[in-house]
């Protein structure tokens, strides 16, 4: 008989993950046992207590450096910051899902399983009670990418993937309104997603098949075998290129690269529009921070030849992303092509190899989550009696009957366009200046170009908003809960205080700016 | 002009120092936040503060006042009268390091205790002025901002910080032209002034760049100790540069044809934004900069130019003109000249421009409240031929508005005769034959502007009545207008005098202000210059009201090339729209012929380009799962192959 070696486990490392999954299992229990009008409040409660909680531990791990759970988890200054960052813009996600006042009933359908469009999809549609799994779902979604981004090992990160995928695949196809819409965009990401995995499956066996070439150590998926094979193994390259690339392309879907974009605008335009907010902000965290750590930790030693293949498609990210969003006429799809131009700049600071391009990148993530929450909440709150009017014809003249909200938009939209004052000049030129000093001035070229670019659509959005007569189709805004208020309040001062002080969290960032091994 | 050297040499090269700042001037950022939190309060809480909100608004201006009054005493028993408060940094990257900090020195105290306290007047009369607007509390809110954005920028201790002010005045300045946005006349000008703003900002901006290309930082003192290291070359680009700014702001010419068109907005916004205070930015920022001013003499000679011309083009304009808003405009325009010339001539002249500004922010907000206190009592008619008479009903209105005309045409011992005919003076002095051009224009200009004001009193106050036919009996203003008119009348009639004898010794200890200056022999005596400007006045004057006193037609009459050139702006407004109107129109036009197989509404050719391209694009995005699948296959096919060739060194 073998004795049986437990690995150490450091729980108060693993508190914020292991809070997130409780409470989303504790979530289920109260799906149960709670009656039908009490669980809305519960289950929101319980899961904003459950982010705060998580949140609470990640601030006392702050000065965490470790490598737990038998080298399955690391819990160094990238996991614990995009952690923080994850639970801050989820907290503002959920505090989207959980508004009941804007519409009744809240944004999600009150049972998935009625036959879309049909009387009965009708009637719960007019203002039945919205199903309130949502809460657990989302919580799952949390922890699977609390666990994403502090994976130290290929398969732990698999499995995390699939642990925030498959919820939000579900979420997805919840809406209340425009079901069949909402039923395919799941569908579709669904599918796609199960395809993506598959290759980044595949690119897990390719490596481990090269770590085996190292001599005197046991292949392995961890991210210290692989770093080691990356230098010694004698095992065909091949396998290393190949899966390197099969693994890229399995996260670069999550993150919406181009060509691997092609879900985002169909997905974000049918998911309810808080999981929309919540998909363009945490989902983007926590594939950045995976690439972060394979392309930083794993294969640093290969940087060479990665770099310009990725380079390549962070260009190509950002001209699709860019040109595509100029045709948009719908105001979630055109968020949805700017959110992929968005990840065509963030590659550019996952390829700076400086300890800058490691900080500026989640200075860029964080700044970009909290202004893509921001604008899905206004966009949640300009409707009409067929639910929320998304299309951009629709907000003409916003600004004359709604300038309060129609100058929100503005300042997020300008924030995007990167002006001065905002957070997205502060966090491009936090990524850009980094990809200059490492000599990847092409890049950065093309950021720049690709901005101006995009910076069009945005300020056509603009002056539609307030140079245009309001008609009779443009729609009323409505005033928003204290949930809806609460989440854009904090998504537009933070969009205001990172660009006019972004010292302290540049700071932060750049103090949690190293990975271990 | 005796001055003491009190702390700085005015040489460009000599250093700069300022002193920190203590004690109670370390809550001078109050100055700022205090307008700004309530224009917060009156903008966010909506509907809500429409009770009380007016008097929040004036309540905060009043409290800014008190405070600069405070901080105002407190500079005077300082050794060095220049302290600065840094209050974060505001952006550091590499170099660049901008302060967020501010600079409390004499001459920003001038500007703060001119902009509170002729602020605060505005802002009480306009409680009755705007009483039966709907929108008075977004007024107030709109009008606070401005009070902010200004203080901000004669406050800053940087240029970055100087730019932030500057394009929150113009913000606040195009929200309230354009307050009745209803009107399209107001959302026009609104859009001119927004445009030609634009083109000077643009100018303020690049001159900044400029600023810490040329000697990595933006901060007046680095700047102003460094500026002795640069070519001639340099400081002239640069100069330039913030000149073109601030002609933008001060409606000097080449950029004068906003400021009239300005006066869309309500009059109090006239008289604070359009008159006493934002359009002077320009000056106070030639004023702030003279280090760089003073160190290249084309550059002075250029805003010398700038200044005559422009003084001289308000007042032909400003005599043509019918609307009693618009001659005030033009005149605005052409005292802003006198004070560009004060500054352009540079040395003791910095400090006459100076107290040329503060003076006619009083006599002519005096006026222009006088204006809108007409037009209150005469159902907002704004044409001088319809009015006449008006002496008899509007004893208030009347006698307020005398003392500004006497004021604004320099009769002693008015203010503007202190501060006007030393710039006169000073403008003989240059030592060759500049002194006879400029100093003639600035005579010549003191004779017109004798000559439309007086026309523009006369006809609104004496003469036969020539009203339309639905006023019968024009009323009074009540008191919370009158009240702010007799204060800022008795600042008409006493500012010129007072500050004439404090200002110039109070500024000397502001960076580069003070010290000697090689004085010229004047090609006239002082007291022969003195006598001229008199003459002119007495007889422009004289020639206005015997022209003017039994009246004029209420109908546009025929005249002369001069008189149809001045109506139409000196056909400035022509010259923009066939110089950038018409070709831009028609460069447009062309674009959309080429283009007009593009995605519509693209004029641009490049965006056009890309409109197509994703127009064409957009058709990949099927819809259908299979042809995304097909998608992801094809594109993991290239990045895998790449990787590949990458590893096989094809692509190395």
């Amino acid at each position: 008989m073998t004795e049986l070696k437990l690995p150490s486990i450091d729980y108060a490392a693993l508190a914020p993950i292991l809070i997130m999954l409780g409470a989303a299992l504790f979530g289920v229990l109260v799906e149960a046992f709670v009656p039908r009008r009490l669980r809305n409040p519960v289950q929101l409660l319980l899961a904003l207590a459950a982010v705060l909680a998580a949140l609470t531990m990640v601030i006392l791990n702050a000065d965490d450096r470790l490598i737990t759970a038998g080298h399955a988890i690391a819990v160094d200054g990238p996991t614990l910051f995009l952690q923080g960052a994850i639970l801050i813009l989820a907290a503002m996600a959920l505090l989207l899902i959980g508004e009941r006042a804007v519409e009744r009933g809240g944004a999600f359908v009150a049972h998935a399983a009625v036959t879309a469009e049909s009387v009965d999809d009708r009637r719960q549609a007019a203002g039945a009670g919205g199903t309130t799994e949502v809460y657990p779902l989302t919580t799952f979604a949390i922890g699977g990418m609390l666990i994403f981004v502090a994976a130290n090992d290929l398969l732990t990160m698999f499995i995390a993937l699939e642990v925030f995928s498959l919820p939000l695949y579900l979420l997805c196809a919840l809406a209340r309104r425009r079901r069949l819409l909402s039923q395919e965009a799941a569908l579709k990401y669904f599918m796609l997603g199960a395809y993506a995995s598959a290759f980044f499956l595949f690119g897990v066996a390719l490596v481990y098949g090269f770590t085996a070439g190292v001599p005197d150590r046991a292949a392995g998926v961890d991210f210290a075998t692989v770093h080691a094979a990356v230098g010694e193994s004698s095992s065909s390259q091949v396998l290393l290129f190949a899966g390197m690339a099969l693994l890229a392309i399995g996260l670069l879907f999550k993150a919406a690269a181009a060509p691997f974009h092609v879900w985002t605008p169909d997905v974000y335009q049918g998911a309810p529009t808080p999981v929309t907010g919540f998909m363009a902000a945490c989902t983007k965290v926590a594939a950045f921070g995976a690439l972060l750590r394979v392309f930083h930790v794993a294969f640093s030693g290969a940087a060479w030849d990665f770099t310009p293949v990725l380079g390549a498609v962070a260009v190509l990210t950002m001209l699709v992303g860019a040109v595509l969003a100029v045709t948009q006429t719908d105001i979630k799809r055109l968020l949805a092509y700017s959110s992929i131009a968005n990840a065509g700049y963030l590659l550019v600071g996952v390829l700076a190899p400086s300890k800058d391009g490691l900080s500026g990148t989640m200075f860029y993530l964080v700044a970009y989550g909290f202004s893509v929450l921001a604008a899905f909440a206004v966009v949640t709150l300009v409707r009409d009696a067929d639910g929320e009017a998304t299309h951009l014809s629709r907000w003409a003249g916003l600004g004359r009957r709604s300038p309060f909200f129609a100058a929100i938009f503005t300042f997020i939209l300008l924030a995007f366009a990167g002006i001065p004052l905002t957070s997205g000049f502060t966090s491009k030129f936090a990524i850009f200046a980094p990809a200059l000093d490492a000599n990847q001035a092409w890049l950065v070229i093309a950021g720049v170009l690709t901005s101006m670019v995009l910076a069009f659509p945005y300020l056509r959005v603009v002056v539609m908003m307030w140079l245009s007569e309001p008609g009779d189709a443009t729609p009323t805004v409505t005033v928003p809960g204290a949930l809806t208020s609460a989440a854009l309040v904090i998504g537009v001062l933070a969009t205001l205080v990172l660009g006019v002080a972004p010292a302290p969290l540049l700071d932060l960032a750049t103090g949690a700016a190293e990975f271990v091994r | 002009m005796e001055q003491t050297l009190t702390f700085a040499s005015a040489e460009p090269t000599g250093a700069v120092a300022f002193a920190t700042a203590d004690g109670l001037l370390g809550s001078v950022w109050l100055l700022v936040a205090i307008p700004l939190v309530s224009a917060a309060i009156l903008l966010l809480l909506g509907r809500r503060a429409d009770r009380w909100g007016h008097w929040l608004g004036v309540g905060a201006i009043g409290a800014a006042f008190v405070l600069g009054l405070t901080y105002f005493l407190q500079l005077r028993g300082l050794e060095n009268k220049q302290v600065q408060l840094s209050l974060w940094q505001f952006i550091t990257v590499g170099d660049l390091k901008v302060d967020f900090g501010l600079l409390f020195d004499p001459l920003a105290a001038v500007f703060v205790l001119l902009i509170t306290g002729v602020g605060f007047l505005i802002h009480l009369y306009a409680v009755e002025y705007m009483a039966h607007d709907e929108g008075r509390r977004r007024f107030f809110g709109y009008f606070n901002l401005f009070v902010a954005a200004m203080l901000l920028l004669v406050l800053g201790n940087n240029y970055v910080m100087l730019y932030f002010g500057w394009e929150g005045v113009g913000l606040a300045s195009y929200l309230l032209i354009s307050f009745w946005y209803g009107r399209p006349s107001a959302a026009t000008a609104g859009k001119k002034a927004f445009l030609m703003n634009r083109v000077g900002d643009a100018g303020l901006a690049i001159g900044i760049f400029v600023l810490f290309a040329q000697l990595g930082t933006t901060q007046y003192d680095e700047v102003f100790s460094g500026v002795g290291a640069l070519s001639q070359t340099t400081v002239l680009v640069l100069g330039l540069l913030l000149l073109l700014g601030a002609a933008g702001k001060s409606g000097q010419f080449p950029l004068q044809a906003w400021l009239p068109d300005a006066m869309e907005g309500p009059t109090p916004v006239s008289a604070l934004i359009h008159a006493a205070t934002m359009v002077t930015a320009g000056v106070y920022l030639i004023a702030r900069s003279n280090p760089i001013f003073s160190a290249n003499a084309t550059l002075q000679l250029v805003v010398v130019s700038v200044g005559a011309v422009t003084l001289l083009m308000g007042c032909l304009i400003g005599a043509a003109k019918d609307d009693i808003k618009r001659v005030l405009a033009w005149s605005t325009v052409s005292q802003i000249g006198y004070m560009f010339l004060g500054v352009g001539l540079g040395g003791g002249a910095y400090a006459l421009a100076i107290v040329h500004l503060l003076a006619h922010g009083f006599f002519k907000a005096n006026m222009f409240l006088g204006a809108g206190s007409v037009m209150h009592g005469m159902n907002d008619q704004v044409d001088i031929r319809r009015f006449g008479n008006l002496a008899k009903y509007m004893k208030v209105t009347w006698l307020t508005f005398m003392m500004g005309w006497l004021a604004i045409i320099g009769i002693p011992p008015l203010s503007g005769y202190f501060s006007k005919e030393p710039i006169i003076a000073t403008a003989f002095e240059r030592g060759d034959w500049t002194s006879w051009l400029f100093g003639s224009a600035a005579l010549l200009g003191a004779g017109l502007t004798a000559f439309y004001m007086t026309r523009l009193f006369v006809l609104t106050f004496h003469g036969p009545a020539r009203w339309t036919e639905d006023i019968e009996h024009p009323h009074e203003s009540p008191k919370l207008m009158t009240v702010p008119l007799i204060l800022l009348a008795i600042g008409s009639v006493g500012a010129g005098f007072l500050l004439s004898t404090s200002v110039p010794d109070w500024l000397t200890a502001t960076a580069g202000l003070g010290g000697e200056h090689a004085e010229h022999e004047a090609v006239l005596a002082h007291w022969l210059i003195t006598a001229l400007s008199l003459l002119v006045t007495v007889l422009g004057a004289g020639l206005a009201w015997y022209l003017f006193r039994n009246g004029t037609a209420t109908a546009p009459q025929p005249a002369g090339v001069l008189v149809t050139a001045a109506r139409r702006n000196l056909y400035t407004d022509a010259f923009n729209e066939a110089v950038f109107e018409k070709p831009g129109i028609f460069l447009t036009r062309a674009l959309v012929f080429l283009d007009n197989r593009g995605v519509d509404g693209l004029v641009n050719g490049l965006a056009a380009a890309v409109g197509g391209g994703s127009g064409r694009l957009r058709r990949l995005q099927t819809g259908f799962v299979r042809s995304y699948a097909t998608s992801i296959l094809t594109g993991a096919l290239l990045v895998v192959a790449a990787f590949l060739a990458v590893q096989a060194g094809w692509l190395a």
